[in-house]
Parts: C-alpha cells; structure tokens; sequence
C-alpha cells in the first residue's frame, strides 16, 4: 500500500533499483517478437583443431562407422514387405559372419529356445507353410498395409502365447522352401540373368542357345 | 534492509551422474550412437534403459512394443559391448541396466586407438581396435583376427607372425591399456541345486592383467582372391558356417577388454605434460612426464596425488639420451615445486628430495584455464576479466565488479547479464 503511487499509475511491485536500473531511468524497449534464430555474433568461434592425429583420428572414425554396419552385431531392422518381390533381392544380400554369444556368461533367459522342429517334421511343416503362406498372399491382396498390421498383431499375440521361436522358425523354413521350390519349377537358369551384367557376357554357359 | 544481487560463478556439475539424471542431449547423443553402430532395434533398446533404469527382459518387450527374441539380441549385442549389465534379484529376476556413460565413451574410439597407434605401433592400433569393435575378445582370437589384416598390408609373399602380435598384446596388458573381463567362477559342482539364472562373473585383482601361457603358433592368413567379395558384392548362396569354429580354443572363456580407465589416465598425464611444456620448457616437461611414467602403475587413477618420489630415483629414470646433470635435475625440481601453479610439489628431504605430482590441483588449473578460454573466446576479453575475478573472489556485487575490473558501470551491467543468461554466472539475492 504504501509504495502505490496513486490509482491507474505504473507502479512496480519490486524495488527496481535491485535489478541495476536506477530510479526514473528509460527502461528498454519491450520486445515484441522472439529473438532471431541466428543471430550476428561480435565474436567467431575458433578455428577447429587440425592436424595430423586429428586427420587420422578422422579417418578412422570414418571407417569405424562402415566397419560396424558390416558386422554381425549390427542388427538390421526387418523390412516393409513391398509390393512387389524383386528378383533380384534374394541376390544381393551382404554376407555376414554370424555371431553366437558365450551362453556361459549370459543370464540363461537370453539363450532362444530350442528349435527342434525342422527335422523330425518336415513334410507337414510345409503344408503348414503352404496354406500359411496362402492366407497371408489372400490378406495382402485385400488392403496390404491395414492388414499386414492386423496380422504382425496377431503374430505377436500368439507368439507370446506359443514362445517366441515359432516364427523365426516358420520364417526361415518358409525361406529354405521357397528356394527349394522356386529352384526346381523354374525354367530360368538362374545365373543366366543377373543386374547389370552385359547381355551375352555369360554365353559362353550356355552353347546350346542360339546367338543372334 | 536492501537486497543486493550477487554474482557467483556458475558450478558445473561434472560429478558422476545416475542415469535418470542424464541430459536429453545425452540421451539423443547415445541414441545416435547406438544407432549409428549397431542399428535401430538396439538403439531402442538401449535408449529405453537409460531412460528407466534397470528392469527384467520382459517388462524391457512389454514397454518397448518389442518382440522377446528381438530384446534379447538386442541385449546380447549390449553385453557383449560392455554397455549394458545384468544383475539378479530376489525371486530369480534378472534385471539389466544401462551404462550410459560408458555408450558416450564411444565418441573416444577413434582417440584411443590412435593413441595405442602412437605407443604401440600399427599391431598394437589394431589390437586395440579389433577389442572395442567386438567389446572382448580371447587372446587368440585377437592375435588371429590382427595377424591376417596386418598380413593383408603386407607385400606379396609375407605374412605376420601370431609371435609378434602376442608380444605387443603382452604389452599391452603389462601397461594395463588392455585387461582381462570378469569371468565364470569355475564351480567345483559342491552344490547340486538348480544353476542360478545369471552366472555371477568375478575377477581377482591380481588375475586383471595375467596373461594366459598360450603358445600362439602361427602366420596371418590372406583372404584368397576367389573368396573375396568387397563389402556389398552380390553373392548368390547362403553362407556357410565357417570351419574355424570346429578348433580348440586354447583360452577359452578368457576374454579380454579395452581398459578405459587407463587410456583416460594417459590423456590425463598428456594434458599436463604439454601443460608444463608450455608454461615452462621441454626439459621441465620431460621431467614431469617421467614422474608420471613411474607412478604409471603405482598410483590410482583418481589419487589426488603421485606417490612420493625421490630426486634420485626420478634421475635413475630419465629417458635415455637426456643428458643433463643430478644438480640441473634438482634445479628443475625447485623451480616447478616453487610455481605458483603447484603441479609439482615436495614432500620431504631425503633421497635428494621427495616429490609428488599435484594431480588434482593440475586438473583444476587446466579445467580453469579451459574455461576462462571459453569465457575469452565466447564474449571477449573484458568478460573474460570480469570471470577470472569473480572466479576468484566467489561472490562480488555488481558495484564490487565494476571497481575490481575496473569496468564502466553500464557495460558491466551488461556483461554480466549476458554471462548470466548464458548460464556462465548465477544469481544469489543475500542480504548486506
């Protein structure tokens, strides 16, 4: 009350000689808008340190970053499945050594559950594979993306029903049929065509085929 | 009573931190990193720990929106690199937690094994390397993997031999800049119950740098010309599972690690030796790093200061070819005990002298140094004035500023509002 100045005057609430302005001083101009995002600097920042070690360092951190993409311990990210399969894709996948943690110093919850599904029960196995496989070719026709969710939900509910290596297990049995059978039904050799080899560079294979 | 606005220097807490209280620019930076290197279903797994701590597999799948099998690759890959740790609680659950200072450690990779290069030569760089690329290693896998990508370098018809590499591996583990992982306790099957859901690893102190007797007999491999295939190449078949695996591995279950602590204790040692190289001379320098050498192994790398040594030991050890006299030795040592700057300091009279290194006191006038540079750097000498003072004083009042710097009022206002709102200063309202 005592430092109102009377009514409808500016007053402050604060002693404003606390903040460094003195009494009655011009206050700066308000600021209407944010401050710009880069504003000009009286001061440039230093050069960066160069040299040799920082060249090499460099270098290698470069190489670093190539190297470890290679490497088994980079885990790839299961792909979109894409309209269509390219032919070539099967061709062009990047060998890499695969790695086995030592399960003696692991907790034993991190070792994958056995799979021992593949030899005792091959032939039903595929048949399993073969109506699986049509059921999911049907879903992908109706409306590929809502329903490929629909069907990765019930996959992963049923997964955590059945255990969790069914269907890597499906999946790389699936692969290894696929193979198998496209292998023995097509006509095509299949070294005959591959990505940006010259036609004809490979015709010596294949005498028997008439060259024009 | 008047309140008067206090100006202290800013503390920047580089304490150790737990890992719920890492910056988000932490937290994006080891995202980035862990996606760089190892890909995004690590990363979110990784990322997702050092948010929320520790926490059992299947809580890690439920939150995550992962699948197990996935988590636990995940999970394999994060161990196996040391950035990840598991520990067993009651009722059996197994609970694994982040290390996150250990995933920013990983922006140091290309440093440490360029600072192995220059210690160690090309064999010692690629031990190095070969050990943070794959988080550990068995000795002879280690000394296989660098024996055929040396002899990758080499002329036609030479190869490497595993004896040379094994050599500078033994080196490396005497000077401590590489050291054994804990392992497997080897039970003597006294107790017949069910195994624990996690091996507890352990290593004994004096077991850390103990190199297995192996006898590595050996020569790098070429990769044959027909087998080659440059990252990227197209090839048509499955690959088949190496035949190396079907071999005894003669130190099995030993496996070896990068030691960190070390390489930080090196750059440590380097910032001070070209620290005294600057201020003082070469010689003065040369006789620092010595004494840094030889409390190498002695001393604990967060001991505020070197043991005690003597002037005469300290010349015993001086490299070979430095040819100056005990009496210009003990000269040195008396003007760097007498700096102001304390690096060196003396502890006693006997054997010619004793002296230590200020360790901690050397660390704080570097981390000083830096950041009145920043100060310089950032906001111009004037500030940087303004700073070294109230660095000095700890608190000073705007008015005191202004007559110590001896600095007009209205730009010491404004220096010191720009230093504020950049973080480099504080306020503290206290009462006269």
């Amino acid at each position: 009350m005592a430092g109102n100045k009377g009514r409808g005057r500016a007053a402050y609430t604060f002693n404003i000689e606390a903040v460094g302005f003195s009494k009655g001083e011009k206050l700066p101009d308000v600021v209407l808008k944010p401050p710009p995002l880069f504003p000009d600097t009286d001061y440039k920042p230093v050069p960066l340190k160069t040299g040799e070690g920082e060249e090499y360092m460099l270098a290698l951190k470069q190489e670093l970053r190539e190297t470890m993409k290679r490497m088994p311990y980079f885990i790839e990210t299961p792909e979109e499945r894409q309209d269509i399969e390219r032919y070539s894709k099967r061709y062009m996948k990047v060998y890499k050594e695969e790695w086995i943690p030592d399960w003696r110093r692991l907790p034993r919850e991190m070792m994958p559950r056995n799979k021992c599904k593949k030899g005792p029960k091959p032939k039903k196995a595929k048949d399993a594979d073969v109506l699986k496989k049509i059921e999911e070719l049907e879903k992908r026709d109706d409306g590929e993306k809502s329903d490929e969710e629909n069907e990765d939900k019930e996959g992963s509910k049923e997964k955590s029903k059945e255990g969790d290596d069914d269907d890597d297990d499906d999946a790389a049995e699936q692969e290894e049929y696929d193979e198998e059978e496209q292998e023995e039904e097509n006509d095509y050799i299949n070294s005959y065509f591959e990505d940006g080899d010259d036609f004809g560079a490979d015709s010596d294979d294949n005498m028997d085929e008439a060259t024009y | 009573m008047k309140d008067f606005p206090l100006y202290r220097f800013g503390v920047f807490s580089l304490a150790l931190r737990l890992p719920s209280t890492m910056t988000q620019a932490e937290i994006k930076l080891c995202s980035l990193l862990l996606q760089e290197h190892f890909g995004e279903i690590v990363e979110k797994i990784g990322v997702h720990l050092i948010r929320t701590g520790s926490q059992p597999l299947r809580v890690i799948a439920h939150d995550t929106g992962t699948s197990l099998d996935q988590v636990k690759k995940a999970l394999c890959v994060l161990i196996q690199h040391n950035l990840v740790s598991y520990q067993v609680h009651k009722r059996g659950v197994v609970e694994y937690e982040a290390q996150c200072s250990r995933v920013l450690r990983m922006l140091r990779y290309p440093r440490y094994i360029y600072t192995t290069k220059t210690l160690y030569s090309d064999t010692g760089e690629l031990i190095v390397e070969e050990l943070l690329l794959n988080g550990k290693l068995t000795m002879s896998a280690v000394v296989k993997k660098v024996a055929d990508r040396l002899t990758e370098t080499m002329e036609d018809g030479k190869t490497m031999d595993y004896a040379e590499v094994s050599n500078t591996f033994v080196r490396l583990a005497d000077t401590h800049f590489v050291q054994r992982c804990p392992s497997v306790p080897t039970t003597e099957n006294s107790d017949p119950g069910p195994p624990p859901p996690a091996p507890t690893l352990v290593i004994n102190e004096k077991d850390m740098y103990l190199v297995p007797k192996l006898s590595l007999i050996g020569k790098g491999k070429r990769r044959r010309s027909s087998d080659e295939d440059a990252a990227g190449e197209p090839k048509a078949k499955r690959p088949k599972h190496t035949t190396d695996n079907k071999e005894p591995i003669p130190d099995d279950g030993i496996y070896w690690q990068a030691n960190l602590d070390r390489f930080h204790q090196h750059f440590r040692d380097q910032a001070i030796v070209s620290a005294v190289a600057n201020r003082m001379d070469q010689t003065s320098s040369e006789i620092v790093r010595t004494m840094l050498r030889m409390s190498e192994i002695t001393t604990s790398s967060s001991a505020p200061f070197t043991q005690p040594l003597s002037s005469n030991e300290i010349f015993r050890s001086l490299p070979v070819g430095y040819n100056i006299s005990k009496q210009v030795l003990d000269q040195y040592l008396t003007l760097l005990a007498d700096d102001p700057l304390e690096f060196v300091g003396k502890s006693g009279d006997s054997g010619g002298g004793m002296y230590v290194i200020n360790l901690h006191k050397a660390l704080a006038s570097l981390a000083t140094a830096t950041l009145e540079s920043v100060v310089q750097e950032r906001f111009g000498s004037r500030c940087a004035r303004i700073f070294r003072l109230v660095l000095q004083k700890k608190h000073l009042e705007q008015k005191q500023v202004e007559d110590f710097a001896m600095i007009p009022a209205k730009e010491a206002k404004d220096m010191l509002y720009k230093m504020l709102s950049e973080n480099f200063m504080s306020l503290q309202v206290g009462c006269q």
